[in-house]
């Protein structure tokens, strides 16, 4: 059935709201087209991903839009940059890359944009409500959306993210319709290895399986962790998402969509089953690392995806000891830096050489100081995409092995 | 006689080239180097092919969405494919090539065409599209000797 515009839609495309958003709804209406889309639905709210300088395009891109006045219809928040513009000290990297990232992250905010910088934006106050229509991009903000929290997103990605913001529209398809969010594979995790305490290292290698053997089919999984908390689903998302492009996956149990198998698949039969021991998943774990264990470490890199209050409160008490000998990143947003002080956590952190970076990442971007050994971290998508981002070694692990490690000043396992 | 095939227009232009067809699929973000068109991709097959001027004839796309981006800026610095042959709709592409035209005129056309041409459109050794809307031509061309 061909593209179905309402009179909003027409209103749009002939300018009425302005050439922003009639330029904006061309590109959508060219969009759904590709996608086999039938009609647009009004959306409550964007996360753009296009502020991370990829080029002039990036720039080109977004102030054409502000020169056609462009402003967005929606609460609109804003993925990481090329640069910690709190911290700009930090950036080590080309001079074209520091000066246009800076600008491309500032010139969003020209269009009304909230200055979030996080690929974590359901850690802010605009985390949307299960159910809420949205365009999010940024692949682990994504699937956390329609995950965790239930909203309904597809995976958008850079000039488009925009197009939806200015317009308030997104083509209705995929994601956004209930009947398209049932699941398709059944992953049952029969056994979990008894000595991984917490639930970080189990859902990151579950999630980097359904990546790999999922694609972009929607998973179910059973057997999680009694312990998992949102920032382990966080993780997972992540993973998977960067090892394939698993937009959404249902936690039985855990997740909302999901409070049993069979409400998870809507009454329909698993198309697959995939069954993964506790051997399956510490070769998972094993195999996300690139050296052996006690190698020299450079340095040691956590949150990616931003890390959260409620991670910072895990990692607290295993500061408490000698410092470490090697750099500590820990990457995370604004809002949670304005809380970090509150505890005195702040003061801790720096205490123990800490170097919180914001508004940024360090897989993203030239950051670390030292590259000359491999990088800890219990981030599964730090562990897949740093070796060729930033050309370093990974070595993975929970969140207590990294802290120990960092003292050990090489991989060591509790 | 030059053989054709039917195809669907997902962005409109002309386009000539040697094909070059990607034996799996590639994320242009983190896959492509925009700045001299050749695949950086450490896992891809075909790793350091440059596809420059090419016509690119791919099953599917593949990973992040910012791969808009880095099509669209291959497009602008004249280092992107001259068109591309897609067999599965594929939003991240279109949206790349379409940005192109928008705000530079730099065109590479997009076009669809069924997955049971592939093996007659990955054996040719050049391809021209005249991709109209909502209908596309695909001349399969032979090597000039």
């Amino acid at each position: 059935m061909a593209l179905q515009l309402t009179s909003f839609d027409d209103e749009l495309l002939a300018g009425t709201h302005g050439e922003a958003a009639a330029f904006s709804m061309r590109l959508l209406v060219r969009f759904a087209e590709a996608v086999g889309a039938e009609s647009f639905v009004d959306i409550e709210a964007a996360h753009i991903d296009g502020c991370l300088y990829l080029g002039q395009v990036s720039l080109d891109f977004v102030e054409h839009l502000v020169r056609l006045k462009g402003r967005v219809r929606v609460p609109t928040t804003l993925n990481v940059g090329s640069v910690d513009l709190i911290h700009p000290e930090l950036f080590r990297g080309e001079e074209e890359i520091g000066t246009n990232g800076a600008r491309l992250m500032k010139v969003h905010e020209e269009l009304g944009c909230m200055p979030t910088f996080t690929c974590a934006p359901y850690q802010t106050m605009f985390r949307p409500r299960f159910g809420a229509q949205i365009a999010w991009a940024e692949s682990n903000a994504i699937v956390f959306a329609n995950s965790v929290i239930g909203a309904r997103t597809n995976r958008y990605g850079d000039f488009i993210d925009l197009c939806c913001a200015l317009t308030g529209r997104a083509p209705y398809y995929g994601l956004h319709m209930p009947e398209n969010r049932r699941a398709q594979v059944l992953v049952e995790v029969e056994s979990l290895p008894d000595e991984w305490p917490d639930a970080g290292p189990a859902c990151v290698a579950v999630g980097h399986t359904i990546g790999k053997h999922c694609g972009s089919l929607i998973p179910a999984i059973t057997g999680l962790p009694g312990n998992t908390q949102e920032d382990d689903l966080k993780a997972l998302g992540a993973v998977a998402a960067s090892s394939g492009a698993v937009a959404l996956f249902h936690a039985v149990g855990l997740t909302p969509e999901a409070p049993t198998v069979d409400a998870a698949f809507q009454g329909h039969q698993p198309v697959e089953t995939i069954r993964l021991t506790a051997d399956d998943l510490r070769r998972t774990v094993r195999n996300l690392s690139t050296v052996p264990d006690g190698t020299p470490l450079a340095g040691v890199s956590l949150g990616t995806p931003h890390f959260s209050l409620e991670e910072f409160a895990r990692l607290m008490p295993l500061l408490q000891g000698s410092r470490p000998v090697v750099d500590i990143y820990i990457n995370t947003n604004r809002s949670v830096l304005e809380e970090l002080g509150n505890g005195g956590w702040d003061t801790a952190l720096e205490a123990q050489g800490v170097t919180l970076v914001i508004d940024t990442c360090t897989y993203l971007t030239a950051i670390m100081r030292d590259m000359s050994g491999a990088i800890m971290t219990n981030s599964g998508k730090m562990a897949y995409y740093a070796p060729g981002n930033i050309g370093v070694d990974i070595a993975f692990g929970s969140l207590a092995d990294c802290m120990a490690s960092a003292r050990a000043g090489k991989v060591v396992r509790q | 006689m030059t053989r054709a095939v039917e195809a669907i227009t997902l962005v409109p232009g002309k386009a000539e080239g040697q094909t070059f067809v990607l034996t799996e699929p590639l994320s242009f973000w983190g896959g492509l180097d925009s700045l001299t068109g050749r695949i950086i991709d450490q896992w891809h097959p075909q790793k350091n092919a440059c596809i420059s001027g090419r016509v690119l004839v791919m099953k599917a796309g593949r990973g992040s969405s910012s791969g808009s981006s880095v099509l669209a800026e291959a497009i602008r610095r004249g280092t992107g494919p001259a068109g591309i042959v897609l067999m599965t709709r594929d939003a991240i592409v279109t949206v790349g090539s379409m940005v192109a035209v928008e705000l530079y005129g730099a065109t590479c056309p997009v076009v669809l065409v069924l997955e049971a041409d592939w093996d007659l459109i990955s054996r040719s050794w050049g391809l021209a599209l005249e991709a109209e809307n909502p209908t596309a031509t695909l001349r399969l061309l032979d090597a000039v000797l």
